[in-house]
């Protein structure tokens, strides 16, 4: 794959917005089938211009405008906000107090950077494919729970570009959810709390919620494979020490961990050991009942950033907006596919503009499409990246919430003939 | 709002109306009152509602809500109002519209800012509690309907097919008990507070909840509509506060109920930084203990903290300048440079100080506000442990303050019935080796000022609690002080009419 050079954006951008980004799919998925009116013009945008001017509060009458700003400014980043009661791009004439975030999507931002404490691997702004797996058991669990315990149905998942993944929830309903209501739900969402200094992050009591369980029967699968065997939580005495540090007094005096944990060989032998002796000694409603999946929980839970998802006026990076300081673009994640999503595949934007360098070139011998419109050869342009496989995952998203929405209005049609 | 001062409009309802208009005693206040009223009760309901709502106020604080010496102590003041004080009276038409109309007139004076809302709903929440939890079962089947709040009972065989979901999800049922309680399915958007920390069953956008939990059903939806209400109002205010007589009176009903002012600087310049360390220990409540530790440990706050902490610095005395040089000593040892420091953070500590931005010279934060807005999220420290930490966390962290098992175990206790402000009391009784604090506590600058009092010596230690006369006493204080603002009585023409006072409560 072409590397990258943050200092090429410049060149780069200019042609992304032109002959790649979706603008097709992206404007219908915003203008939700145009049932609410202006619903579109009151959303606002915001764009990051070199040199980290951040200009925020824009707006367009239309998705063709939107198109036409963004190829006029090249944005270094691009941010979703709010659908707020005015056009956000005359908030400074509106009498204060009355302009104000009315909808938006639920949004959640997991960040690979909050799990540092129970990473080997990396650390910071790193990933690497071990730890990924993080944000495969994250998209798992909760979007489990958006549509079985919340009963959501347009989900869009996104890789970030660089160290996480955003989730968009855009059924009607959830669009005009309260502020509370959406920090509601991200404390039902969590299991995993407290600061660096907290040693035990996850602590359960009886009755074990339907959603911890569920969760865990999600999480499971993935805790040898990842935890064991990839980040090796027992492989050394220090890496060790931190997992026995989660086994309350009363039962590490029984267990003599420390001791016979050098007599086994890898993590996998001595968490059987530690497994045994919890069987062995489980107590009915003492602390460390549930010891064994609060330590799962503890390295493998997802963690959410809650100031991201309760503030309707918080804003979210786009999906097809380029990471500046990767390149990479924040593209859809088909969860048909989740085990085997790579985010190192994820195309580079200098990656993609040499791919349609050489596809161009290679038309340019045919001569055959000088007489096209634009509109035409921008849509079979991105077809011609790595892109493409991206974009259809994007498409089928919008095509299923437009079929959801006709489907509503035809059941709506059916019960006014039937009065 | 309008005064007529040539006729007097017809006050009252004919008799036999007058039940249809008041079906329960207990109202959810959905429609304003539609009659004529003199500002004479204008001024004497809303005096007395407030009264009523600092009473709520301060035996929240002092006592176990719902516990027997709460509820005895609020009747007993229900009564003393006049306000209905029991759910069956039949022939309490005059309370019932005392109620109503007082409860309106407050929205006025409480919808102005987001302090005032806030205060005003937390007070307005707890008493309608207490008087839903009065009510006989048949009478919440009845209200609920009233309300439109009545929701599907699920069916016997829904009830077997979910057993199992339904006994993991609700704390204390067993399988026995299950039987007997009805279950409604409840949209979730209604459930707010009871699926947030998982006490009810989830399930394709609708949760399971018992009979039993249905009283935090109403508190949600009562708590939604009057914070919308009141938003609502508030758009209209303009319109009140150009009126030269209700002004004055509605500035005096919103001022009177936050007692001490902390942003007042009377103590500004009596600390010295060197002293914060063995003051944090000392006499800093435990949110701001843990943010203090926060900061000298890593060096840095983020925002929330550094607007919560640096705030009750100023309020026990730190100037500006101090504050400064506090705050970027401590950064500088961390990721932050001098200059990125002036830079980035110099402005919002001038900001506290309202030496920036819109100047306004920032409150610190009282207890309520801490306990109810921003919650803290990952890497935070601000908020308040008793309410945002963990429970088995809170138990570390007084493990480590040295604090007895005996201790430990109150103080959780207190936490689980939700009591957070009396958890954070007997932190202080605990650490300042009192049987008593001797106030009630709603304000992390209080707690500060009663501890300095107590270590210097300043205060009789076994003082018996505060009782609910104080506030009587502090609202009449403050009505003499403030005579100015206040329209005296005298100056009232007695039959001076207020004319649709619902003008101000039409609906968006
Ligand atoms: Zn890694």
């Amino acid at each position: 794959m072409a590397g990258f050079e943050p200092s090429s954006l410049p060149d780069l951008l200019p042609l992304y917005y032109r002959r790649l980004f979706p603008y097709g799919p992206y404007g219908r998925w915003l203008s939700y089938g145009g049932v609410v009116k202006n619903y579109f013009q009151r959303r606002e945008f915001s764009f990051t211009l070199r040199d980290d001017i951040y200009v925020r509060y824009q707006s367009f009458a239309s998705p063709q405008e939107l198109e036409k700003e963004m190829q006029k400014m090249n944005p270094y980043k691009i941010d979703v906000g709010a659908v707020y009661s005015h056009r956000p791009s005359q908030h400074n004439t509106v009498h204060m107090g009355a302009f104000q975030a009315q909808e938006k999507e639920l949004v959640f931002d997991i960040d690979m950077t909050d799990y540092d404490d129970v990473r080997r691997c990396c650390s910071s702004a790193e990933i690497c494919p071990k730890c990924w797996t993080l944000m495969t058991i994250a998209i798992r669990v909760i979007d489990r729970a958006l549509v079985e315990d919340f009963g959501v149905k347009h989900r869009l998942w996104v890789y970030s570009g660089r160290r996480g993944v955003h989730c968009w929830v855009c059924d009607d309903s959830v669009r005009k959810w309260s502020s509370n209501l959406r920090s509601a739900t991200v404390e039902y969402l969590t299991l995993v709390k407290g600061g660096p200094d907290t040693v035990k992050k996850v602590n359960l009591t009886d009755p074990i919620h339907p959603f911890i369980s569920k969760s865990l029967s999600l999480v499971e699968p993935y805790f040898r494979e990842y935890a064991l065997v990839g980040q090796d939580i027992l492989g050394c005495r220090e890496s060790w020490e931190k997992v026995v540090a989660l086994v309350p007094e009363h039962i590490l005096l029984l267990f003599t961990l420390l001791q016979e944990f050098p007599k086994k060989q890898d993590s996998v032998q001595r968490w059987e050991l530690l497994r045994n002796k919890m069987d062995k000694h489980r107590v009915r409603n003492s602390p460390g009942r549930w010891l064994g999946s609060e330590i799962m929980l503890q390295y493998c839970f997802p963690r959410l950033d809650i100031n991201v998802s309760r503030g309707l006026n918080h804003l979210l990076k786009s999906p097809f907006s380029v990471h500046p300081k990767t390149g990479r673009v924040s593209v859809p994640i088909d969860l048909q596919k989740l085990d085997h999503f790579d985010p190192f595949a994820v195309p580079t934007i200098s990656y993609l503009c040499s791919e349609l360098d050489t596809a161009n070139e290679e038309e340019d011998g045919e001569k055959e499409n000088e007489m096209e419109p634009m509109a035409k050869r921008r849509t079979r342009d991105y077809k011609k990246t790595s892109l493409a496989p991206y974009v259809r995952v994007f498409e089928q998203f919008v095509d299923e919430m437009d079929r959801s929405r006709k489907g509503e209005l035809l059941k709506r049609s059916d019960l006014q003939r039937d009065f | 709002m309008e005064f007529t001062r040539e006729k007097r409009m017809k006050m009252r309802l004919a008799g036999d109306r007058r039940g249809d208009q008041y079906p329960h005693s207990l109202q959810f206040y959905q429609q304003p009152p539609a009659e004529n009223i003199s500002l004479a009760e204008f001024e004497s309901f809303a005096i007395d509602r407030l009264k009523l709502l600092k009473v709520v106020e301060n035996l929240g604080v002092s006592y176990v809500k719902g516990g027997e010496e709460y509820k005895n102590k609020l009747q007993q003041e229900l009564r003393k109002l006049k306000f209905q004080y029991r759910a069956l009276i039949e022939d309490d038409y005059d309370a019932r519209r005392k109620d109503h109309i007082s409860h309106f007139i407050l929205r006025l004076a409480y919808c102005q800012s987001e302090d005032l809302r806030r205060w005003f709903i937390q007070q307005e929440m707890d008493l309608f509690r207490y008087r839903f939890n009065e009510l006989t079962d048949e009478l919440v089947q009845k209200f609920l309907k009233y309300i439109n709040l009545s929701y599907e009972a699920i069916s016997k065989e829904v009830k077997e097919k979910l057993a199992v979901q339904l006994i993991n999800s609700t704390p204390g049922l067993s399988g026995a008990k299950i039987e007997e309680l009805m279950f409604y399915k409840v949209p979730l958007q209604d459930a707010m507070d009871l699926f947030r920390v998982r006490r009810v069953y989830l399930l394709d956008a609708f949760t399971y909840v018992p009979h039993t939990d249905m009283v935090a059903i109403v508190l949600n939806n009562f708590r939604t509509k009057l914070s919308k209400a009141l938003a609502l109002t508030a758009r209209s205010l303009p319109a009140v506060q150009s009126d030269e007589r209700l002004q004055p009176l509605l500035n005096h009903l919103s001022h009177s109920y936050v007692g001490p002012d902390y942003s007042i600087q009377k103590n500004t310049g009596k600390i010295s930084i060197e002293h914060i360390d063995a003051l944090s220990v000392k006499s800093f409540p435990l949110c701001m203990r843990q943010l203090h530790k926060a900061l000298r440990d890593n060096h840095h706050l983020r925002h929330g903290g550094r607007m919560q902490y640096g705030l009750f610095l100023k309020g026990i005395g730190l100037t500006l300048e101090q504050a400064l040089q506090f705050w970027k000593s401590e950064f500088i040892k961390g990721k932050v440079d001098a200059d990125k420091f002036d830079k980035g953070y110099a402005y919002s500590i001038r900001h506290n100080y309202g030496k920036e931005g819109k100047r306004t010279d920032y409150t610190p934060f009282s207890c309520m506000k801490i306990i109810l807005s921003n919650p803290p999220s990952q890497g935070d420290y601000h908020g308040c442990p008793f309410r945002h930490s963990d429970p088995e966390l809170l138990k570390q962290k007084l493990q480590s303050f040295k604090i007895s098992p005996t201790g430990i175990t109150q103080i959780l206790e207190l936490v689980k019935g939700m009591h957070y402000q009396l958890a954070c009391q007997k932190y202080f009784q605990l650490t300042h080796d009192v049987d008593d604090t001797g106030f009630s506590l709603n304000h992390p600058n209080q707690y500060f000022a009663e501890s300095q009092k107590l270590l210097s010596g300043g205060r009789d230690v076994k003082k018996e609690p505060s009782e609910p006369e104080n506030s009587q006493q502090k609202l009449s204080s403050q009505k003499s002080t403030n005579s100015c603002s206040i329209p005296n009585s005298s100056n009232i023409e007695g039959d001076t009419e207020l004319e649709g006072l619902d003008a101000y409560f039409t609906e968006d």
